[in-house]
This record gives C-alpha cells, sequence and structure tokens, in this order.
C-alpha cells in the first residue's frame, strides 16, 4: 500500500543562505497521526509548508499517496491535503457553512452534496449543524473555531491532513476535551495526519510516532514509548519539561 | 429675483444642467473605477510598481483644476471630454489607493490558509480579498465621486456644461441668486452622492 505521505531528505535553504529545514525524511500511513514536536522556531511550521508546496522545496521529495509533489500543479496538490493552520484562518465573511464547503465549492459539487458534507463534518467534530450553519466566525468561541477549521480541512475527504497546533490557543480543559475527541477521530478518519505541537503531553497522546526537531532536522523519530525513553538530550529536555518530577514537599 | 421664481421660470435648463452634471460625475467616476480597481489589486501583487503608480496619482492629485484643464484642452480641446479626463485623473488616486490598502489589510492568516486550501489566486481576489476590502474600496469611490461633483462645476469654465454654467454666469453679471441656483444643487448632489454611497458601503462591507 502506499503512504498517505513520504518525506524524503527535505530541504529549505532561504535565497541568504540560511537553513531552515535540513534533510527531513518520514513517512506516514493510513490511520498513522506523526506528531512534530519542537521549540518555537525549530522548523514545524516551515516542513508542513514545504509538502503543500506553500514553499517550494530547495531539497528532497514529498510524495502524496503515492504521487510526486512537485509533479502536481500546486493548487491541485492542495486541495488533496486537509490544512489547519496556527492561526486557524477561517474567512470571516462566510458563514460556518460556507467556510467548511468551501474546497467542495471550488470542485463543483452540487449545492445538495455540499449541505450533506457538511451537515456530516459538523456532526464529526461534535457540533450541532442546526446551530452552527449560519453563524460567522465572529459568532464562535475559540474551541467552536478550532473544530471548524477542522472541519474544513476534511471537506473534500482529503487522504492527508496537515494540523498545525490546532489546540494551541485554547484554555487547557478545553484543549484536553478536543485532544480527547480527536483521539477518538483519528481512527475513523483512516488519514495520514501530520500533527504539529510544542507540548509533549499532546504529541505522546496523540501521535503514533513522534518527529522531534531541533534547528530544522528532525533530531529523534520514532514511537512514544521510544520517545520516553530516549536518551536524545533534546528528547530528554522536553520530557523532563512535560514531567516536573515529584513535587517537593517542606 | 427670488431662487424659486427663477428656478419655476427656467426649469428646463435646470434639469438639462442637472443632468450634464451627474454625466460627467457618472461617466469620469465610472471609468476611474474600471480603471483605478485592477490597478490597485495589480498593486498587491507587484510590489515594484507600487511606489511609482501611488506616486503618479498623488502628483495629478495636486495639480489644482484648472491648470489641469489649462494642459488637457490642447489635446481634447474644449467641452466635455477634457472636463471628463480631467475628473477621472482627479477620482483615480483615493480608488487605486483604497483598493489597495483594503486588500493589503485582509488577515494574513485567512489569505494563507485560503492559499493552503489550495484556492488559485483569481478564487482568492473573487471570493475573499474583494469582498473584505469591499468596504474600504467603496469608502474610496465616495470620496472620489464627491470630489468629482464639486470639481465638475468648474467644466463649465471651459464649455462642458453641468451647474457650474449658473454660478460662473452669476459670477460674471455679479448675481446672487444665479450663483445660488448653481451652487445649491451642487451642493445638494454632493450630499445625495456622499449618503446614497455611504448606505452601500454599510450593506456591502460585511462588518
Ligand atoms: N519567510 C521566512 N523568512 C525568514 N525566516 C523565516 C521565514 N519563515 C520562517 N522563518 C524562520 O524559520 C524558523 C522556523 O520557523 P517555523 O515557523 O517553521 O517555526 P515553528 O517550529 O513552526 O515555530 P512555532 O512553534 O513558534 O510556530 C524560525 O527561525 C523563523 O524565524
Ligand atoms: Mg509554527
Amino acid at each position: 500500500m502506499t503512504a498517505a505521505l513520504e518525506v524524503r531528505g527535505l530541504g529549505y535553504v532561504l535565497p541568504a543562505g540560511r537553513n531552515l529545514v535540513e534533510n527531513v525524511s518520514f513517512t506516514v500511513g493510513a490511520g498513522e497521526t506523526l506528531v512534530l514536536l519542537g521549540r518555537s522556531g525549530s522548523g514545524k511550521t516551515t516542513t508542513l509548508k514545504l509538502i503543500n508546496r506553500l514553499l517550494e522545496p530547495t531539497a528532497g521529495e514529498v510524495l502524496v499517496a503515492g504521487e510526486r509533489a512537485a509533479g502536481l500543479e500546486p493548487t491541485r496538490l492542495r486541495r488533496r491535503i486537509g490544512y489547519v493552520i496556527q492561526e486557524v484562518g477561517l474567512f470571516p465573511h462566510f458563514t460556518v457553512a460556507r467556510n467548511i464547503g468551501l474546497v467542495p465549492r471550488l470542485e463543483r459539487w452540487p449545492a445538495e452534496r455540499i449541505a450533506a458534507r457538511v451537515h456530516e463534518l459538523l456532526t464529526l467534530v461534535g457540533l450541532d449543524p442546526a446551530a452552527f450553519v449560519a453563524r460567522y466566525p465572529e459568532q464562535l468561541s475559540g474551541g467552536q473555531r478550532q473544530r471548524v477549521g477542522v472541519a474544513r480541512a476534511l471537506a473534500a475527504d482529503p487522504p492527508l491532513l496537515l494540523l498545525d497546533e490546532p489546540f494551541g490557543a485554547l484554555d487547557p480543559i478545553t484543549r484536553v476535551e478536543l485532544q480527547r475527541e480527536f483521539r477518538g477521530l483519528e481512527g475513523r478518519l483512516g488519514k495520514g495526519i501530520v500533527f504539529v505541537t510544542h507540548d509533549v503531553r499532546e504529541g505522546l497522546m496523540l501521535g503514533t510516532r513522534i518527529g522531534l526537531m531541533q534547528g530544522g532536522r528532525l533530531a529523534f523519530l520514532g514511537t512514544p514509548d521510544e520517545f520516553r525513553a530516549s536518551t536524545q538530550p533534546e528528547a530528554v529536555a522536553f520530557m523532563s519539561a512535560a514531567d516536573p518530577g515529584p513535587a517537593v514537599r517542606g | 429675483m427670488g431662487l424659486l421664481s427663477f428656478y419655476s421660470r427656467n426649469s428646463a435648463e435646470l434639469l438639462g444642467l442637472i443632468w450634464q452634471h451627474v454625466y460627467l460625475v457618472a461617466v469620469s467616476t465610472g471609468a476611474a473605477i474600471l480603471v483605478g480597481v485592477p490597478l490597485g489589486v495589480a498593486l498587491t501583487r507587484r510590489a515594484a510598481w507600487r511606489a511609482p503608480v501611488l506616486g503618479l496619482a498623488n502628483v495629478f492629485q495636486t495639480i489644482p483644476s484648472l491648470a489641469l484643464f489649462g494642459f488637457l484642452i490642447p489635446v481634447f480641446g474644449i467641452g466635455a471630454w477634457t472636463a471628463i479626463t480631467a475628473l477621472i485623473v482627479y477620482a483615480l488616486l483615493p480608488i487605486i489607493r483604497n483598493t489597495y490598502t483594503g486588500i493589503a489589510g485582509v488577515d494574513p492568516a485567512v489569505r494563507e490558509a485560503g492559499r493552503g486550501m489550495g484556492m488559485t489566486d483569481g478564487e482568492l481576489l473573487r471570493l475573499v480579498e474583494l469582498p473584505l476590502a469591499a468596504g474600504v474600496i467603496l469608502a474610496g469611490i465616495r470620496v472620489a465621486t464627491v470630489v468629482s461633483v464639486g470639481v465638475a462645476t468648474i467644466g463649465a469654465a471651459i464649455g462642458a456644461g453641468g451647474l457650474g454654467v449658473y454660478i460662473f454666469r452669476g459670477v460674471a453679471t455679479v448675481d446672487d441668486t444665479l450663483i445660488m441656483a448653481g451652487a445649491l444643487p451642487a451642493a445638494l448632489l454632493a450630499l445625495g452622492a456622499d449618503a446614497v454611497l455611504g448606505f452601500v458601503e454599510r450593506r456591502l462591507a460585511w462588518r
């Protein structure tokens, strides 16, 4: 079976010569979630943009469902990849329904099919369709916006999802709630997912594999258990940040 | 002689002048929109054009209207075409500038989300950038129209007609009623255009 995503030797050098991403390779199968973990500025967002060609790689190769990304028209490529950007970026002048139905509309689906799909997706992400289809993004809470962002990325049923800190700006309780729901979704969706976060606990909870980025390179790639046991210094630093150890009693 | 009795005895002429005035403004503003909006969009795509185009439109804006007529008469002769050309030149700056700032002001995250979902540049412009910038663009069109109503009164000086005809005739014959007969409807036209376009602006702007 072809993987949802294969990345080989991916690199991105700025015209000025600075290396933002260097020699990154990994494979994500259907039903798998690769968590890209790393400090701020380690190149996580840049890696996602290299996959959907919002940035053109200066080295390496990307295969989406077995097809070379470089050989596709960028807009065609991107319609096969669900993408939730770090800032969500819902269209403020579109209702929830039009936001979610955007890619199907660009792909000229008939209106009834789009409406049915919007209904299905809202239910999937835990929002009552009747209450939400006609709302505008400014009438949603942060958590509801994130859910709509995920639903929008899923709209045209792409085999690959790129999620850039989708639960980034949420309060801890809503965040845990969404993480739990997302975990239930992963299995049902059967898609390849690349999930960017800088939160170790979130990464270990949601990832089937962890890729740890450091200075634009993949410093570690392995299962969550291997990550917990790793002696790689950056992995150790992340693990100890997640678990501050036994509380000191006075 | 009272204003009302002047109007009642010259109603046909008055309507003709109002019509000419509206015509000058409508044709020139329409042409300025057709040129200015695409040009403003082009500036958002071509950073290198920004300074020269906005600079040139700015220079045009600062030329006094009678001087501009003077420059244009050798080319277009006496009459409406010279006035319309001058009005287009004045209307361009607010329209180009507002189209550019309106689109440049769209949240970059929204633009990036659109591109990331596979929208082409044309789809992004049509479905996202222009609708979100509509309020700002219309505000530019409104400013251009109101300025145009004012400048068009001077068109009478070069035989373009319009309500300026009464004003200039009144000045020449030192007749206050005649001056008022042109100035009052011109002022009302400007206020009316401002109100109507302000209304459209509030309806079309999404916020
Ligand atoms: N267009 C650009 N030009 C120059 N440098 C850039 C550009 N985009 C990103 N960078 C730099 O590349 C590095 C990686 O950025 P990136 O956005 O991929 O980080 P990140 O891992 O997503 O961080 P965060 O967790 O803060 O979102 C950073 O040092 C950033 O300053
Ligand atoms: Mg980032």
